[in-house]
């Protein structure tokens, strides 16, 4: 009765994808399947464009009327409601881990630095999209200044705001922190950053998805792995909701 | 001569559950932003052009809203898928499926020709043991060509990493959020082709129909010799 064994294996095939697909995702092969396959885009997109191609920018009046706030858009904790209140005067930027040199800006320390204006798309993993005008320090004049060891391989963002109990960072690797258009922003649309975008400081990660562009930074710190930071997947919802940490795609 | 080549047969089902995949966990990851739009941006549902409705857990992968998961089964599927289209197009310009089945010719877009192909497989079990009538050719045609590269270049174009390698292709398709909106037009429009194409195959005999897609049949010509 081949036909007969034909049709159940049809239909085995069928419901694969409805009923066993959870099943299948926790197996360790296919979350391994799934690590490797975000690998081999983080690789095509690494091999097919220079590592320093920059994300297209946009003229003035292409820019989008607004930019959403998302994750955290409020602050409560007391001293950064002091803070907020009076811009932000002592507000910190540390520079710090393997380097030889760390830092401790303040807003004007990080405003005297020679600035990049850039009005770029910020695109979120949920599938939306909006224009706006960043300006910043360049990461790598910060890093420079610091003088990160060869040890390090990727940079931590370390964040004020907590989300679901837990304290907001991220990462990149040197490609992305090295990057002309990674920059400490502290502007948008030629104003001071709103509360709900990051305010005073947020990176801009540009070749990657919203949850990379770490708001609200207290520090910079270079590392050789995240091993040891918090869940040990290099960012938030890397950590808590299983995201992949290269968001490229 | 077999009907199906086994590359035909093997890209065939393979595709079939790519396409599964990437269409059911395609379907929770637009649960995560229920808008489309037009342009380069888009954020505000005011500006939509489409109120998207939310997609059942029955018809998502996974069964729950899960937008990282459902992210890595369509990020690693569109491997499979992709590589597996540029595979069947290789084989088929050089086992000839392309040239001899597929490929029209004046006749096949004759209106009238439609109409005839589709008369003859008004009743059931009508289905030929010929050559693909013009509406196949033509379906077939247009899935291969258009509707299934489509999807892999507007899933491209919504990429920020790759848009870095080809920024034309976004702003040939109309901007990022143009092309995450075709990508959603083309997906249903292959799922349109796909139920279509089951409701022929029950039509004309299914139990022959996935037979010869396994086993490859016979060519008619040997049969009616």
């Amino acid at each position: 009765m081949p036909d007969i064994r034909r049709r159940s294996l049809l239909a085995g095939i069928a419901a694969l994808p409805a009923a066993g697909c959870t099943q299948l995702a926790e197996s360790e092969p296919v979350s391994d399947l799934f690590d490797a396959a975000e690998d081999w885009h983080r690789k095509a997109h690494r091999t097919l464009a220079s590592r320093q191609a920059l994300a297209p920018e946009y003229p003035p009046d292409e820019r989008s009327p607004d930019i959403k706030g998302n994750g955290t858009v409020r602050i409560d904790d007391a001293s950064y409601r002091e803070q907020f209140a009076q811009g932000f005067p002592d507000w910190q930027l540390q520079v710090r881990g393997l380097v030889e040199n760390p830092l401790a800006l303040s807003m004007a320390d990080l405003k005297a630095l020679p600035q990049r204006t850039q009005i770029t798309r910020h695109d979120c993993v949920e599938g939306w999209s909006a224009i706006a005008e960043w300006k910043g320090p360049v990461l790598s004049d910060l890093l420079d200044a610091a003088k990160v060891s060869e040890k390090a391989n990727f940079i931590v963002f370390r964040c004020a705001d907590v989300l679901y109990g837990r304290d907001y960072y991220e990462s990149v690797d040197m490609v992305d922190a090295y990057h002309p258009q990674t920059i400490i922003a502290h502007e948008l649309n030629g104003e001071p950053l709103p509360e709900k975008n990051g305010a005073p400081l947020r990176v801009r990660i540009e070749r990657q998805l919203g949850y990379k562009h770490a708001k609200y930074l207290t520090a910079i710190e270079a590392v050789e792995s995240f091993d040891e930071i918090y869940g040990g997947k290099g960012g938030f919802w890397e950590d808590i909701g299983d995201y992949q940490w290269y968001a490229g795609i | 001569m077999k009907r199906h080549a086994l590359t035909t047969r093997l890209w065939h089902w393979v595709n079939a559950i790519a396409f599964i995949v990437l269409f059911m966990s395609g379907l929770n990851i637009s649960n995560a932003h229920r808008f489309l739009y037009w342009g380069d941006y888009g954020f505000d549902p005011a500006d939509a052009w489409l109120v998207v409705q939310r997609f059942p857990a029955w018809m998502t992968i996974p069964q729950r809203y899960d937008l990282a998961e459902s992210r890595d089964w369509h990020n690693l599927s569109a491997w499979v898928f992709a590589l597996g289209l540029f595979v069947m197009w290789v084989m088929s310009l050089i086992n000839r499926h392309f040239a001899r089945d597929i490929a029209t010719t004046k006749s096949d877009w004759s209106p009238r020709n439609w109409l005839t192909a589709i008369k003859e497989h008004a009743r059931p079990g009508a289905h030929g043991d010929r050559s693909y009538n013009a509406v196949q050719k033509i379906a077939y045609g247009l899935v291969l060509g258009v509707g299934l590269p489509m999807m892999i270049a507007t899933g491209l174009a919504i990429s920020p990493g790759f848009e870095v390698i080809a920024p034309w292709l976004v702003d040939v398709l109309g901007g990022r959020q143009s092309a995450r909106s075709l990508h959603f037009l083309f997906a249903w429009g292959l799922a349109g082709f796909v139920l279509i194409h089951l409701v022929m195959v029950l039509w004309s005999g299914p139990l022959t129909q996935i037979t010869r897609m396994i086993t490859g049949g016979k060519r008619s010509g040997e049969i009616n010799a």
